[in-house]
């Protein structure tokens, strides 16, 4: 496919907050990672819903609450196709990746893993992807098993191998670590899970949002995602899952909106997807990310990625000149995303992202969600520079001169 | 740049009363689990109850060791009373400090809060002693 480039200059003036002044100074915001800015199209379609079809959806005769369910469920089909699912009924809406991951932890887990089972993790999950696996493990008396990582940051390909071939019931692996930004090759991975039996969900709070994911190319069985890193609403997730796995588990919650039928003592459950969509849904937030999604289908999934490469890149190169200062992660960018974690000499991450927010430099300090990692990399906490469309190559050049004005600072 | 004065600077690559005391009267520990930091404290006395010597040890971040420096400094030859009237304004005029805002603030404090658990520790040791 033929890369047409992104206007980052145009992209730019549809992201209201990037004309905030920070300290006086232009923010430029490096905390993508963490979460997104929005477009005024997204903040748009939000007020739009409030000010002229707020309404609850489903079961509704009158006008608004048909136009509410219609733009509800139409932002269902964006998914779909955002994501190249093979059924509507396999993308279900809940609040954010974490609440996905404890959805099939729960009515997937419950059902599935007994006493002696294995679940298999990796040592970069964030803790979205490691506690809801720990009460499982602890209520069923379960193992859990990580596989490690090496000094470059990658998964060990030895281990993937060799704890596949124990047959554990499921892997929860990322898809792109939220620290180091390596891409994990999770079509492979999959690919072998499967030969072994091994339901795999992956975790794509990082990846979904930077580059093209395909869940029929990928086949992996569960894929889970936040839509306000990805320019959307905070308090929307998507948790895809494969539609056989699906209609053979439990409801996660019960209520209202997930139920067909119900009796003083039985109640029949609602087809896929409402199944899992109890009580009366984020309708606005769900709409708002409707139009995030068109946004990023108008730029290009494949532009996205391609200019966070350049970015990345470039990032890279001058923040590996500077003495002292500890890059982690791949340094390969066909192998990593646009998250750059490091640190320089051993000055402490939250005095550098002070003085760099003094600046008007957003980054983040601290353990990142990710405190098995930390001890791996035995590090208590690193800074997180992460970039999405918006950035330039710039921001880049300002945010290196204040990390060699802080070396002279702190005199090393 | 503006938390980073010289004088934090200084008082973090060259810390004042760096280290640990033998059988001290107050020895206590506290931590940040925020950001993974910790200062201890060790402080001894005289009969009188003025602080005769002081050294601090622990990890952290330029504001907490720096914060931690100048403590130890504030408190030498001080009275157990005088210790508790001590807050966060001493020591961010003795670091010569603007307002570190909201996030930063909990690393400043971290070593006058040790101090507060130590003293506080070091009272209930004392009046449980001159009861038995
Ligand atoms: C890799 C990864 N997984 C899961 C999460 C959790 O996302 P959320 O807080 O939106 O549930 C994050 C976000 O920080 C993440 O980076």
């Amino acid at each position: 496919m033929k890369l047409k480039g992104i206007n980052v200059e145009a992209i730019r003036k549809d992201f209201p907050i990037l004309k905030r002044k920070i300290n006086g100074k232009s923010l430029i915001y490096f905390d993508n990672a963490a979460t997104s800015q929005k477009p005024r199209q997204v903040i748009n379609a939000i007020s739009k819903y409030y000010s002229l079809y707020n309404a609850n959806i489903h079961r509704t005769i009158h006008k608004l609450g048909v136009e509410a369910t219609e733009a509800y469920e139409n932002v269902r089909d964006k998914v779909v196709k955002f994501i190249n699912a093979k059924h509507r009924e396999e993308v279900l809406f809940v609040r954010n990746t974490t609440e996905a991951i404890n959805l099939v932890a729960y009515s997937w887990g419950r059902a599935n893993i007994s006493k002696g089972d294995t679940i298999l993790l990796t040592e970069m999950e964030h803790h979205s992807n490691i506690i809801p696996w720990q009460l499982l493990a602890k209520e069923k008396s379960a193992n859990l098993k990580y596989i490690g990582i090496t000094d470059d940051g990658f998964l060990k390909d030895d281990e993937i191998k060799e704890y596949l071939d124990n047959h554990p019931k499921i892997l929860a692996i990322t898809h792109v670590s939220n620290v180091l930004g390596t891409i994990n090759p999770i079509k492979e991975i999959v690919r072998y899970a499967h030969k072994n039996g091994v339901i795999v969900l992956v975790d794509g709070a990082q990846s979904v949002p930077h580059m093209p994911v395909n869940v029929q190319d990928l086949d992996c069985d569960f894929l889970a995602f936040s839509s306000h890193k990805m320019l959307g609403p905070t308090g929307v997730g998507i948790l895809y899952g494969k539609r056989e796995l699906l209609e053979n588990m439990e409801p996660f919650q019960g209520g209202g909106d997930m139920i067909k039928e119900v009796h003083l003592n039985y109640a029949k459950w609602n087809d896929l997807p409402w199944k899992f969509e109890a009580g009366t849904a984020n309708i606005a937030d769900v709409i708002g990310f409707g139009a995030a999604i068109d946004y990023l289908n108008k730029i290009g999934m494949e532009n996205v990625r391609a200019h966070e490469v350049d970015l990345t890149s470039y990032a890279l190169n001058k923040m590996s000149e500077i003495e002292n200062l500890k890059i982690y992660g791949p340094i390969d960018v066909n192998y990593r995303c646009g998250v750059i974690s490091f640190n320089i000499g051993n000055i402490h991450p939250h005095d550098v992202a002070t003085i760099l927010d003094s600046e008007g430099i957003a980054i983040r300090s601290g353990h990142h969600c990710a405190q098995p990692l930390m001890e791996r990399l035995n590090v208590p906490a690193v800074n997180r520079a992460s970039f999405y469309i918006y950035n330039t190559k710039e921001e880049i050049d300002i945010m290196v001169n204040v990390l060699k004005e802080i070396k002279e600072v702190f005199k090393i | 740049m503006s938390i980073y004065r010289e004088k934090v600077i200084d008082h973090y690559k060259n810390p004042r009363n760096f280290g640990k005391l033998d059988n001290p009267d107050i020895e206590v520990k506290e931590s940040n689990p925020l950001c993974g930091d910790d200062i201890e404290l060790y402080i001894k006395l005289n009969t009188n109850g003025s602080v005769a010597d002081v050294k601090f040890s622990g990890k952290g971040c330029a504001l907490s060791i720096a914060a931690a420096s100048v403590l130890t400094e504030i408190i030498s030859g001080k009275k157990l009373k005088e210790l508790k009237r001590l807050n966060k304004k001493d020591i961010i005029k003795a670091l010569d400090l603007p307002d570190p805002g909201p996030t930063r603030i909990e690393c400043l404090l971290l070593p006058i809060k040790a101090l507060k658990l130590g003293l506080t520790e070091y009272l209930k040791r004392e009046v449980s002693n001159s009861k038995s």
